[in-house]
């Protein structure tokens, strides 16, 4: 007979092994350490997963409804091959982050925010404590059966401190903190922990496989026999599948476990944080799934044997494991069941509770503490003790509370129904974890909404009914819906029927919650700390390498002030450690003349995570940091930098052509420029020449009058030529010099209103002896009378003189000079009679120094810059000057406009 | 008696040019363009010619072609403002005998002269 005390021992007996185990593999140099990394010890701790649901739920919901009991495995094992594409994203995306929790996790992703990591911690905690709570019934039931005691309802006086399971949660409690708080490194290996937790696993396959063998070839004659017998006994409906049995809710609890062995928070600490390395996943993708084959393989059994056997008597299906092998005296075997479910029940626990203790100081706790600026510098040293104590108290308070929430609202829940309703509210984060790790648009405000929806309709749907049935909420709200309106029925929401209560809930909850997160995305503009961390995220593969060197973040950073944080934090030892790593991975100085250097600040900033979470290590790391605030559009430009260049690029293209453009221009107006200097070059040397003619003549004859005796003839002949010769070389520069201001702009005009008639007359009068001489006749004929322009009176004489002198070298026998007004002109033309001049030389005529060639015998005494100075005169007065000619007649000709405000255009350049 | 032929389009350097050279006792003939002066070459055949470049209808670099051509005998000195390197070059290269500049000494020229014909 078993009695209380034996239970008792054999109960704390076992829990003293557990504790012996975890302490002996946290030893130093202990052999179960090195286990720990092992790829089997990695697929064995996921087996978590199964609790004292597996292990008495089980078999209870399969005397009730058959093969759905399998749902939950289903799950895990589809969806175990497509680990390697998403569980290894998220550890690798953890451990590069430092990630020390579920909670931290999406509260890093988006942007790091305590807001959001509080948030879901918190819906952890309310989806999470019933969850532990039946587990601690659990415990405390098997306890009653094992003691022949009837699974009672709370009657009478209840003292706790009676209560064997009080004592129970008390020493779990104690043992969870003792091997889950050594250090204060969320992210650190708790090898003795998972050790214990394998150690379970492998009580709880064994007692479950032990009882199975036992009920199938000891108390039948194997399998085949009990489902004989079963389908004798009309329970045929269990084991085969009709089309009664929903497969929508098939589909829902696959999809619902899928989730939940992932994301609930002891599979997240089994799975990712206590990862050691991506390669386990390989093992594990197959070992867990032949766990959880091998652990189910008895349940029906087991169920249908217990129908069987205990036909008639009320005994609780849950029970069957235990019943069984009491009611045939196999006290050894009903011990041992009783372990296996303790083992069960308490990985479950004592994992669940780390994992939120974690979220609760790093997530929940420090945040806030971190987030009062005064508060955390006054406290600054104390700040890690104040962590690791909160993660203690937090361990306790999680137990007593879930412990009271047994003793005290115990609804005679099935551990079915509250480890869906655990599952479904974890099923809540899924869309901001799976949606994050994929979707580099996926942001914070959406993650809110979409949880705090999922949530609210998982609490409309999943808990208001439980408040119903204890009493805490009127009855009507089921029935007619919240205010009357039937599609607010919370457990038939819009209407839906047909489906289970937990697969509605999943439903609608999972649907708003997506709809929400993934529309608010759309439309939400994140800032560049999201968008950093979703890059960072999505990239991971990527970036894994120099993770720091990819944030994009400015500012300036004290180096002191980190070094104090990482020491505070970490220990001078481990601190100095993570320097030296920092120096191993980036080869690069961490400060620079006291200024950190912003990869180490990134990189302080990760390892503090690990420590206290990523929101408050980003809080602590600004409160020492000068942080620039990076703009979104500064952000957007580091992501734009190829295209940036590339339009750089097609305007350097643009700018180089207009550059060719502009270069020819320049060339063009240096030809030009060259030419006008050739010209000028040129002038130059005809002057020069023309100087040396009259030079000539002056050096020989001072010679000669130097040297010779001369008569007083020669004498004054050579003198003279002398003197003509000097005249004729100042006659020359004179021209020039005039010529050359003429070009230059540099001439002044004496403009005077002139009688033009007058004009002409005086310029002929001069003439008259010449033509005389040279026995020409002269003609003037004017067919004005009076005529005032603004002229220089000066000047349009000398041009008249010029041709006039012209035409008297080469007329025959007459010359003609004829002025008149015609076209807005007036005109003047001087016309001989000589032999023309040649076509060729026409064009020429104006140049300087032009001197025709097929003259008269005689050397013309112009020096040829004449006709030269009379075009520019001309242009100064906005007139012209044209020849015409023919054998016998040639003609000059000048105008000058009689608008007068023609006149003002003058200074023409060339 | 030596003939020497004197070339120039201007009147008062051939008026200087003359009197010198009648002074040292030169028979002296006078042109005072191009033609001029291949057409007295061929009827008086002077023992030398003193030789403008720059002249209406033909100039000096023709007259000089012509006589090297034709009178080998005929001395040709090349009297001409043009003092460039490649203007000598080029009169020289023509075969003129000598090169002279303007302005010229009236010494100096008299001492080319008679070092060209005794």
């Amino acid at each position: 007979m078993l009695s209380r005390e034996v239970i008792i021992s054999v109960t704390f007996g076992y829990l003293i092994l557990l504790f012996a185990i975890a302490w002996y593999t946290e030893r130093r140099g202990s052999p179960l350490k090195k286990l720990a990394n092992h790829p089997w010890v990695y697929a064995l701790s996921l087996a978590v997963y199964c609790t004292a649901w597996t292990f008495y739920g089980s078999v209870g919901r399969a005397a009730e409804n058959g093969l759905d009991f399998l749902a939950i495995y289903v799950g895990p094992c589809l969806v175990a091959p497509l680990w390697w594409l998403m569980m290894r994203k998220i550890i690798r995306i953890s451990k590069a982050m430092n990630i020390s929790s579920i909670a931290d996790f999406i509260s890093s992703r988006y942007g790091k925010s305590a807001n959001l990591g509080a948030l879901v911690t918190i819906f952890c905690l309310f989806g999470i404590l019933p969850y532990i709570s039946v587990q601690i019934k659990g415990i405390s039931n098997s306890l009653d059966i094992m003691q022949l005691i009837e699974t009672p309802l709370a009657t009478g006086r209840f003292s706790v401190f009676s209560d064997s399971g009080f004592y129970i949660a008390l020493g779990l409690a104690l043992f969870t903190i003792l091997f889950g708080t050594r250090t204060i490194e969320a992210t650190a290996r708790h090898e003795g922990l998972v050790i214990a937790v394998v150690f379970e696993s492998i009580v709880k396959l064994f007692a479950f496989l032990a009882i199975g063998i036992f009920v199938s070839f000891f108390l039948f004659d194997g399998l085949t026999d009990i489902f004989a017998q079963a389908k004798a006994a009309d329970l045929s409906h269990l084991f085969v599948l009709s089309e009664e049995n929903g497969v929508s809710d098939w589909f829902w609890m696959g999809l619902l476990s899928m989730m939940a062995v992932m994301f609930l928070p002891r599979q997240f600490q089994m799975g990712i944080i206590e990862n050691t390395s991506e390669k386990h996943l390989d093992t594990a993708m197959w070992l867990f799934p032949l766990y959880l084959v091998l652990i189910n393989v008895f349940v029906l059994p087991i169920a249908l044997s217990g129908l069987m056997i205990f036909q008639n008597q009320p005994v609780l299906a849950d029970t069957f494991v235990l019943a069984i092998p009491l009611k045939f005296g196999q006290e050894g075997l009903a011990v041992l069941g009783y372990l296996g479910g303790f083992a069960a029940a308490t990985s479950m626990i004592i994992v669940s509770t780390i994992s939120l203790s974690t979220m609760v100081s790093n997530n929940l706790l420090m945040p806030i503490l971190v987030a009062n600026g005064n508060f955390s510098k006054r406290f600054q040293s104390n700040l890690p003790s104040i962590l690791i104590w909160g993660r203690r108290i937090a361990i306790l308070a999680i137990i007593l509370l879930s412990y009271s929430y047994f003793r005290i609202l115990d609804t005679g829940s099935s551990l079915v129904s509250t480890g869906l309703l655990s599952f479904v509210a974890i099923a809540q984060l899924s869309p901001s974890i799976i949606g994050g790790i994929f979707w580099k648009k996926a942001s914070k405000s959406g993650a809110i909404v979409g949880l705090i929806l999922g949530m609210g309709i998982w609490g409309y749907t999943l808990i208001l009914p439980t408040f119903v049935n204890i009493g805490l909420m009127p009855k009507e709200i089921l029935a007619d819906g919240l205010f009357g309106y039937s599609w607010l029925r919370p457990n038939s929401l819009l209407g839906m029927e047909g489906i289970s209560i937990v697969s509605h809930a999943l439903f609608f909850s999972l649907f708003a919650n997506i709809f929400c997160f993934v529309a608010i995305s759309f439309f939400a503009k994140q800032s560049s700390k999201e968008l950093n961390q979703a890059v960072l995220f999505v990239d991971i593969f990527k970036y894994d390498q120099k993770l720091d060197t990819n944030i994009f973040w400015k500012g300036q950073a004290q180096f002191s002030a980190l070094q104090g944080l990482l020491n505070t934090f970490l220990g001078e030892e481990k601190s100095i450690k993570s320097l030296s790593d920092f120096k191993l991975n980036y080869q690069k100085p961490f400060q620079n003349g006291g200024m950190a250097d912003p990869e180490f600040v990134s990189f302080a900033q990760r390892i503090l995570s690990g420590v206290i979470g990523a929101a408050s290590a980003k809080i602590l790391v600004a409160s020492v940091v000068k942080e620039e605030e990076i703009s979104m559009d500064e952000v957007l430009n580091i992501l734009k930098e190829t295209q940036g260049i590339k339009t750089l690029n097609l305007e350097l293209k643009s700018k180089t052509k207009a550059l060719k453009k502009a270069s020819e221009k320049l060339s063009e107006v240096n030809e030009a420029l060259k030419l006008n200097d050739m010209l000028k070059d040129e002038f130059i040397s005809t002057v020069t020449h023309e100087m040396k003619t009259p030079i000539t003549s002056i050096r020989a004859f001072s010679e000669i009058l130097q040297d010779e005796n001369l008569n007083e003839t020669e004498k004054r002949r050579f003198l003279q030529i002398i003197i003509d010769e000097t005249g004729r070389m100042t006659r020359l520069i004179d021209q020039v010099l005039d010529l050359e201001r003429f070009d230059s702009g540099r001439q002044t005009l004496n403009w005077e209103k002139t009688n033009l008639k007058n004009l002409i007359v005086e310029s002929t009068e001069s003439m008259e002896k010449v033509f005389l001489e040279k026995s020409l006749d002269f003609q003037i004929d004017c067919r004005f009378d009076s005529l005032y322009l603004l002229v220089d009176q000066d000047r349009i004489k000398q041009v008249l003189l010029n041709l006039l002198s012209n035409a008297s070298k080469f007329a025959k026998s007459s010359v003609q000079l004829i002025a008149v007004e015609q076209d807005q002109m007036l005109s003047i033309a001087v016309a001989d009679d000589g032999v023309g001049i040649p076509e060729e030389d026409l064009p020429y005529l104006f140049e300087k120094f032009f001197q025709a060639k097929n003259q008269t015998q005689k050397k013309p005494i112009g020096t040829g810059l004449g006709l030269a100075i009379c075009k520019k005169i001309m242009e100064y007065h906005s007139g012209t000057i044209h020849v015409s000619t023919e054998p016998g007649k040639t003609i000059f000709q000048i105008c000058i406009p009689l608008q007068q405000e023609a006149l003002t255009l003058h200074h023409l350049r060339p | 008696m030596n003939k020497i032929l004197l070339v120039d389009d201007e009147p008062n350097i051939l008026l200087s040019l003359e009197f010198v050279f009648k002074k040292e006792g030169y028979q002296v003939l006078i042109a005072r363009d191009g033609e001029e002066a291949m057409a007295l070459v061929r009827d008086e055949l002077p023992d030398l010619i003193i030789l403008d470049i720059m002249m209406p209808k033909v100039d000096g670099y023709e007259v000089c072609a012509f006589v090297k051509d034709n009178f080998l005998k005929t001395k040709v000195v090349f009297l001409s403002a043009k003092s460039k390197e490649k203007d000598l070059q080029k009169g020289l290269a023509l075969g003129a005998d000598r090169y002279l500049t303007k302005p010229f000494s009236t010494k100096e020229i008299v001492a080319e002269v008679k070092k060209l014909i005794n």
